[in-house]
């Protein structure tokens, strides 16, 4: 585990010296350590607000207001299902009690408002990776093909 | 293998990816191997045609040939059928460009969209790109702002204000640096023209920023990306690099001795940063909350300068205007809507995609002519126009043209043009409770109209469909839509009551009341 922290560490100093004399350089940052880490670890706060001379309060402030921040790893594949407008109107409720009961273990269920693919609606990701036209029978498909690429990856 | 390779083409748009276009590609070129096929695969931008998506198309002797909807265990069959000369197959749908959907349109900004591959600079410039850019660096700053002006170009994010006007008032502002943003945080459900421009025709946007630029004198432009849009940020940011290192961006813009450099930077996820000055803030580094106004963003905007910001649509609007002319483009539309609009039908709807016409044309063409009614094949019942913040439009008004003032007259708004179906199994106030539940998870918290108001919402519609004290309750809401109305300081809490209100004075019956409570907007 220290190992890791200390390689998270190193990441993350990486990310500060390249990115903190840019204009606005916070969202670039925390990005930059999410990407590489899956979530922006709470005691990275004071080296970010030191690195571009805020108070932590700021950097706390600014990772908790927006929804896409992680303060926690997530668990898995980060499965995100759309609940916007366009999607209601083709079930996505539905989907989503769905999704809810059957995600399982293995998986960050999140709610999205709206990917963009609303003309097949509903849709969802995994990991980034776009899927339209998801009904119960096709999300269930999803994460079995998902469970069988982490068992193997394992 | 023949000489000359048989150009096919998979859209990279991620509508079809999210229906399988990958996959799709992938088994074009192992099937072409295996055939030992001489074959050239162009991964386009879509032509919004999105029931048809993955939408396959070849270059045949007469002209682009498409195929779709395609799925990969479709492939082997396709190229049996001989598909790559342009055989007929079930698939089969003719010429691309005599598919009934968009031979009608009018494309102007979209004129490209599908046919190129969006990353490549030559493809782009072989279709009238940057012909726009040519043309404005020929001109005086003046003249190019003023061909703006003369245009009409209205925002095309919603709000509709002349986009000539900003632009006039940035160049004419003094100081050392000035910036242009583009508004790509397109979080509004029912829109995607934003996305498909960014992944199917970067270049456009590209161009029309450096325009804004080289005009008021900004060096430096932003596009401010959704993360919930990962395809288009990639896509840009390889369309940047390739811009810069073929010297349309960078300082010496074509050699014209003028600079603008260009970055994409990523929201984190909050809707209300979509607003502009909360999008300031955001690539300030800080929280996306709203900033009162005055002083506006032309004048103070971006790090405390003056800002251009316009939406996708408005800076891919301004090639054109400038490579054919303020008139050609002016000479579209009705009364003050001038030019086209890139509409998105969407929702529960058969034939969704993206319908680019000019202004005046109406709701119901768009939703039968264009849509082919619902999805579901039951009678619509309520459409949404512009986004969560736009009103829910019952038949009576479906005739109106799309025209910004004709909207605003019955209280509604065309907004970024997008389109939402309902079918009549929708609850007009469960709609009208989500509105106000959005409202409440996205807004900044700045102003308490907004933030405890949109809470207060969905309390008071709770009551009301619980049928506690209706009357009252009912008041109750109204009153408080008219506080959030004129009270908030923008448009998120200021416009959460268009659905709410219209939801509730169109369809009374879901609330539980009757019609003859109904009043006007």
């Amino acid at each position: 585990m220290t190992t890791s922290t200390a390689a998270a560490a190193g990441i993350i100093q990486q990310v500060l010296d390249a990115q903190r004399n840019q204009p606005g350089a916070l969202l670039p940052i925390l990005h930059a350590i999410q990407d590489a880490l899956g979530y922006v670890p709470a005691d990275a706060v004071p080296d970010i607000a030191e690195a571009l001379n805020l108070s932590r309060a700021e950097v706390h402030g600014v990772i908790s207001y927006y929804h896409h921040f992680r303060s926690e790893p997530p668990k898995g594949a980060v499965v995100q299902v759309c609940r916007a407008e366009a999607c209601q109107a083709c079930g996505s409720d539905v989907l989503w009690e769905h999704a809810s009961r059957s995600a399982g273990q293995g998986v960050t269920l999140e709610p999205v408002y709206c990917l963009g693919l609303c003309a097949t609606a509903p849709s969802m990701s995994i990991n980034d990776k776009p899927y339209a036209r998801v009904n119960a029978g096709k999300f269930d498909r999803l994460m079995t093909q998902l469970r069988a690429q982490l068992k193997e990856a394992a | 293998m023949s000489s000359t390779p048989i150009k096919i083409y998979v859209p990279r748009d991620s509508a079809a990816l999210a229906l399988g276009a990958d996959e799709v590609a992938q088994a074009v070129v192992t099937e072409a191997a295996r055939r030992k096929l001489n074959i050239e695969l162009v991964r386009n931008g879509s032509r919004g045609l999105f029931w048809l998506e993955p939408l396959v198309e070849v270059a045949s002797s007469q002209g682009r040939v498409a195929y779709g909807p395609v799925q990969p265990e479709d492939v082997a069959g396709l190229f049996d059928a001989g598909f790559h000369t342009g055989a007929a197959h079930t698939l089969g749908l003719g010429p691309t460009d005599q598919i009934d959907f968009l031979r009608r349109q009018e494309r102007l900004t979209f004129a490209r969209m599908g046919i190129t591959d969006p990353l490549s600079l030559a493809d782009y410039q072989a279709h009238e790109g940057y012909a726009g850019l040519r043309k404005a660096l020929a001109l005086q700053p003046t003249e190019v702002v003023q061909q703006v002006l003369d245009s009409g170009l209205r925002g095309r994010g919603g709000a509709a204000f002349p986009a000539g006007i900003k632009w006039k008032t940035v160049a004419a502002a003094q100081a050392a640096q000035k910036y242009v943003v583009c508004n790509a945080d397109e979080g509004d459900s029912g829109t995607y023209s934003d996305r498909m421009t960014m992944e199917g025709d970067p270049y456009m946007l590209i161009e029309g920023m450096t325009i804004a630029g080289i005009s008021t004198g900004a060096t430096r432009g932003y596009i401010y990306v959704r993360s919930e849009y990962p395809h288009a940020i990639h896509t840009l940011n390889e369309a940047i690099t390739r811009a810069t290192a073929a010297g349309f961006l960078g300082d010496n813009v074509l050699g014209s001795g003028r600079a603008f450099h260009l970055e994409v930077r990523k929201g984190a996820g909050s809707y209300v940063c979509g607003e502009e000055t909360a999008m300031l803030e955001s690539i300030e580094g800080k929280r996306g909350v709203v900033r009162a106004k005055p002083p506006i963003p032309a004048l103070k905007g971006l790090f405390g300068q003056p800002t251009v910001i316009n939406n996708v649509i408005t800076f891919a609007s301004v090639p054109i205007i400038l490579a054919r002319g303020a008139a050609f483009y002016a000479n579209y539309g009705v009364g003050r809507s001038k030019g086209t609009l890139p509409i998105q039908l969407a929702g529960n709807i058969k034939y969704g995609g993206l319908v680019e016409k000019a202004f005046g044309v109406t709701l119901r063409e768009l939703l039968f002519d264009y849509g082919g009614g619902t999805a579901s094949g039951r009678p619509i019942k309520a459409v949404q126009v512009g986004g969560p913040l736009g009103a829910y439009v019952p038949e009576a008004q479906w005739d109106l043209p799309m025209d910004y003032e004709a909207w605003a007259a019955v209280g509604a708004t065309v907004g970024h043009g997008g389109i939402v179906v309902h079918d009549d199994t929708a609850d007009m106030s469960k709609l009208a409770r989500y509105a106000m539940e959005f409202c409440a998870l996205e807004s900044c918290g700045k102003c308490t109209p907004c933030r405890i108001g949109s809470t207060r919402g969905v309390e008071v519609i709770d009551r009301i469909t619980q049928g506690e004290n209706r009357p009252q309750q009912v008041k109750l809401l109204r009153d408080l839509c008219d506080t959030m109305v004129n009270g908030s300081l923008c448009a998120m809490g200021g416009m959460t009551p268009f659905p709410v209100l219209s939801a509730l004075n169109h369809y009374p019956q879901d609330f539980g009341l009757s019609n003859p409570d109904r009043k006007a907007a």
